[in-house]
């Protein structure tokens, strides 16, 4: 039954990560690349038309965390305080800028908008990286210091960074040099993601010059990806463990390099669709595997006092987790009619939508 | 220790107070938004397609406002009230799963589809997913009122040697006592504040001389609505929650009423009255003998336990405040009933658009349902202190071990600062569009 839970939080948050994180990436690109006024607006209008119905799955994915795993959702939103916190502003900064750029004439305000949503999405996908990061690294459950727990030994509180930014101390702190890297991971991913979703939603006039630009975010991403590799190996020798015991773990790694790879001929790929879905692969693949390499830990201990947390020492009892399945399952069922009637009526290029107000 | 506690606190009233002014109007203005739409439906008149539509950016803006600051209180359970989450997680998470789950999904993909969808579906499809918006803020309203049933009056549950709540009949928490009236009295409550929005941007079009055919539908609709909400509000679902606070929490029911002394026979409802702690007296007081268990018990006669009937640490913590927030909602609620039934006398007789005082005071009244309401919830939690989880979990017990008061007062002004911001904004927008009316489109 836990395995179970566990398995489909995972899927309500890679959702959340595939669906949001094009917003993100969106933001990103609006950021760097958009210049003209015509394309700004339906830049950030293809974002702007979704991000309320994306964010659902991250409020699902709490919820059901909460339902299943109390003590790991209070043990990790009390400890990841402060940069959670963060998160939310930023999330408010972005929805800001995605509701009001279309309702002020002045350019000023525009301008003012856009740097809120672009700015935002890059430091939310920097964040969400960088919370990943936090998650296979582990934590110093228990702030343990010479060898004696400050709290029941699963809480903790992390600070932003401590003063060497280095993951090999007793305390790391959230943003440390090993975390940044897969925060810059997360940030070139979703740039990917989103570049692909505008040339799959608009007809911008900066479409034909994004091809290029993923090709060169995918180079980044590769030197990325293999530089993270070798740190992780430094953080924790027995990274990668979980994948020589259970060789059938290795499907996640896979989908992570299909995506890679394929995106490195996104020049002759014809069809929008199939390189989103790469970027999607891409997504995708980098969860899973970090979850299947901790597995069924979910968050390590940089400490040998106290134990980590795993999907059976924080899950709720079965009675609940049973009959939450019951309605889970309805209620997954309802989500997919929902999403797919909603794509449905919505898909297309958005330059001709007609968008609110 | 203590101030840890005081800032966490008050960051979570505050929250919740500022998340709480935009649900209301959301679930109120679905139920008119539908029922506009019904009309057009049924009488092809095209100004109710187009009040309908107008309404909906209104709505569409508040919505908004809505899901960012409803994010954070979900957040807020783990970040804030750790120790609370961990022992309760497995019964309110439940609630607050499928709260996600049924009602946000629903209302959030047939929002999209109502704002951006209607020449694409058709009229009765149009009206369809303004219904499914309606019904998904209804259900949100729900399963939020059944999370808070739960912790106002916990059922259906075990605790653990190890301290921790655990399920054991789910069924419970849909079926207890708490849930029905609170949710009856709450979703009504909030087509009260939508009706006197509704009446209110009516009376301005009509006072200013603009769009005046759309502020005369506005004003009757609002009114009407206005009128029938506003009794329901106190009879019978008012007054049922009070019977229900006086079962199960008689200690903080004493507190609101403000009964410091039981009497011997019958006790006297007080109308005005300023709770004096010191002396444990109000003072100042204007009181009408024996009507209070005549309203609770139905006898004239029945004795109503006081508060020197219960122990210290039994009572509220915040007596005084517990008592002017329950006042302030009664006394608002009855102004609304007398307000509104005016204004439908004069809309019978027909003279309602020219009275300008009657006009201006259902203008200005706009504040009011929102202070109602917000009262309201303050009346039900500060009569839930000191406990998080009635008579079971002191709130002192359920906060976040490891979260220092430096670090909640720092996110506290942060969201003080930053939700000022978005008041603003809201603030100019919704008047940018009550400016504009709701003028045919063209295309
Ligand atoms: C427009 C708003 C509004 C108005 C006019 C009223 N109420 Fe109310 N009341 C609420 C809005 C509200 C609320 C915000 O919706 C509450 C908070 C929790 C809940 O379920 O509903 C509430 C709670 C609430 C409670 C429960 C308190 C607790 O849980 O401890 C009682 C006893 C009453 N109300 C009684 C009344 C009576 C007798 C009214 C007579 C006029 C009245 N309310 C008018
Ligand atoms: C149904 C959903 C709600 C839940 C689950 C809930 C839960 C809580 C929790 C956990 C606290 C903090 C602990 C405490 O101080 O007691 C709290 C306090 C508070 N809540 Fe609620 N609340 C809900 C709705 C509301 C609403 C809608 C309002 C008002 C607009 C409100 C007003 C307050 C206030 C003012 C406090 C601070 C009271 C105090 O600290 O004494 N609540 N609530
Ligand atoms: C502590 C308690 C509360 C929590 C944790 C909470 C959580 C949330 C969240 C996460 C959202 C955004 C959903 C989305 O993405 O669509 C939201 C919106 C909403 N909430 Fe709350 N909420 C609380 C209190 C309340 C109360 C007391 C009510 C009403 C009775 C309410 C009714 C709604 C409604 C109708 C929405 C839809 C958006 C809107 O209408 O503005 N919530 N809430």
């Amino acid at each position: 039954m836990e395995v179970f839970w566990y398995i489909a939080i995972a899927i309500v948050l890679a959702i959340f990560f595939i669906l949001d994180g094009y917003d993100f990436g969106t933001g990103i690109i609006h950021l760097f690349f958009a210049k003209k006024e015509k394309d700004k607006e339906v830049i950030a209008k293809s974002a702007g038309l979704f991000w309320d119905s994306n964010e659902v799955w991250l409020v699902a994915a709490g919820g059901m965390l909460f339902m299943a795993f109390p003590t790991f959702y209070a043990s990790v939103f009390s400890g990841f305080y402060l940069p959670l916190i963060i998160v939310l502003w930023l999330i408010i900064f972005r929805a800001i800028g995605l509701e009001f750029r279309g309702l002020f004439k002045y350019q000023m305000w525009k301008d003012i908008w856009d740097t809120s949503f672009g700015v935002s999405s890059l430091l939310l996908a920097l964040f969400f990286g960088i919370a990943l990061g936090n998650i296979v690294r582990g934590v110093n459950l228990g702030d343990v210091q010479n060898g004696i727990s400050a709290h029941e030994g699963h809480y903790f509180f992390l600070p932003l960074w401590n003063s060497s930014f280095s993951p090999l101390t007793e305390h790391p702190g959230v943003i440390d040099w090993f975390t940044l890297v897969i925060g810059l991971i997360a940030v070139v991913t979703l740039a990917i993601h989103g570049a692909n979703w505008i040339i799959l939603k608009t007809n911008s006039s900066i479409n034909s010059k994004l091809k290029g630009v993923i090709f060169k975010l995918n180079i980044v991403l590769i030197a990325l990806t293999l530089f993270s590799l070798y740190l992780w190996q430094i953080v924790n020798p027995n990274s990668l463990n979980n994948f020589v015991e259970k060789p059938l773990l290795m499907v996640f790694p896979i989908i992570y390099f299909t995506g890679l790879i394929g995106l490195f001929f996104i020049k002759r790929i014809k069809k929008d669709g199939h390189a989103f879905l790469l970027s999607t692969l891409l997504i995708l693949g980098g969860i899973t595997s970090s979850l299947a390499s901790l597995f069924p830990v979910i968050l390590p201990s940089v400490n040998t006092v106290n134990e980590p947390l795993t999907i059976y020492n924080t899950a709720a009892p079965e009675y609940g987790l049973s009959v939450a399945l019951t309605w889970g399952i309805i209620g997954f069922i309802l989500l997919l009619v929902y999403f797919i009637v909603q794509k449905r009526l919505m898909g297309g290029k958005v330059d001709n939508m007609d968008y609110g107000h | 220790m203590e101030d840890m506690l005081f800032y966490d606190r008050l960051q979570f009233a505050f929250t919740i107070t500022f998340h709480y002014i935009f649900p209301q109007l959301t679930m109120g203005l679905s139920l008119l938004i539908v029922f506009l739409k019904g009309k057009y439906l049924l009488s092809k008149i095209e100004k109710y397609n187009n009040a309908a539509k107008f309404l909906m950016k209104i709505f569409a803006v508040n919505f908004t406002m809505g899901v960012v600051t409803g994010i954070p209180m979900e957040f807020q359970f783990g970040t804030n009230w750790a120790k609370f989450s961990e022992l309760t997680g497995s019964i309110i998470g439940q609630t607050l799963a499928m709260e996600g789950m049924f009602s946000f999904f629903l209302e959030s993909s047939f929002l999209a589809l109502f704002i951006f969808g209607e020449k694409l579906m058709g009229q009765k499809l149009h009206f369809l997913t303004g219904f499914l918006v309606f019904l998904g803020s209804w259900a949100s309203g729900w399963f939020i009122l059944a999370t808070n049933a739960w912790m106002q009056h916990p059922v259906g549950y075990e605790i653990l040697e190890n301290g921790k709540f655990v399920l054991n009949n789910f069924g419970d928490l849909f079926t207890n006592p708490w849930l029905l009236p609170a949710f009856l009295h709450n979703q009504i409550a909030s087509v009260v504040t939508s009706s006197f929005v509704v009446a209110s941007i009516g009376a301005f079009y009509v006072l200013r001389n603009k769009q005046v055919e759309y502020g005369k539908l506005f004003l009757k609709t609002g009114v009407i609505f206005g009128l029938v909400s506003s009794i329901l509000v106190a009879f019978p679902t008012g007054d049922w929650n009070a019977k229900n606070v006086a079962e199960h929490q008689p200690a903080a029911f004493a507190a609101m009423e403000g009964i410091f002394e039981t009497e011997e026979a019958g006790s006297e409802i007080v109308l005005i009255g300023q709770p004096n702690m010191v002396d444990k007296k109000l003072d100042n007081k204007i009181a009408v003998p024996n009507i209070l268990s005549f309203l609770t018990h139905q006898d004239w006669n029945k004795q109503i336990p006081g508060m020197d009937q219960f122990k210290e640490e039994e009572l509220p913590s915040n007596i005084p405040a517990l008592y002017y927030s329950y006042h302030i909602m009664v006394g608002l609620g009855t102004i609304f009933i007398g307000v509104m039934a005016l204004a439908l006398f004069f809309l019978w007789r027909k003279k309602l658009y020219t009275i300008k005082p009657l006009l201006w005071t259902i203008m200005f009244l706009v504040p009011f349902p929102y202070i109602a309401n917000l009262t309201g919830w303050y009346t039900a939690e500060l009569g839930r202190q000191p406990y998080l989880v009635y008579g079971l979990l002191k709130t002192s017990d359920g906060i976040s071990p490891t979260v220092s008061s430096g670090n909640t007062l720092f996110t506290l002004l942060g969201f003080v600062a930053l939700y000022m911001l978005l008041g603003l904004l809201f603030l100019v927008l919704v008047g940018k569009t009550i400016n504009q009316g709701p003028t045919p489109q063209t295309h």
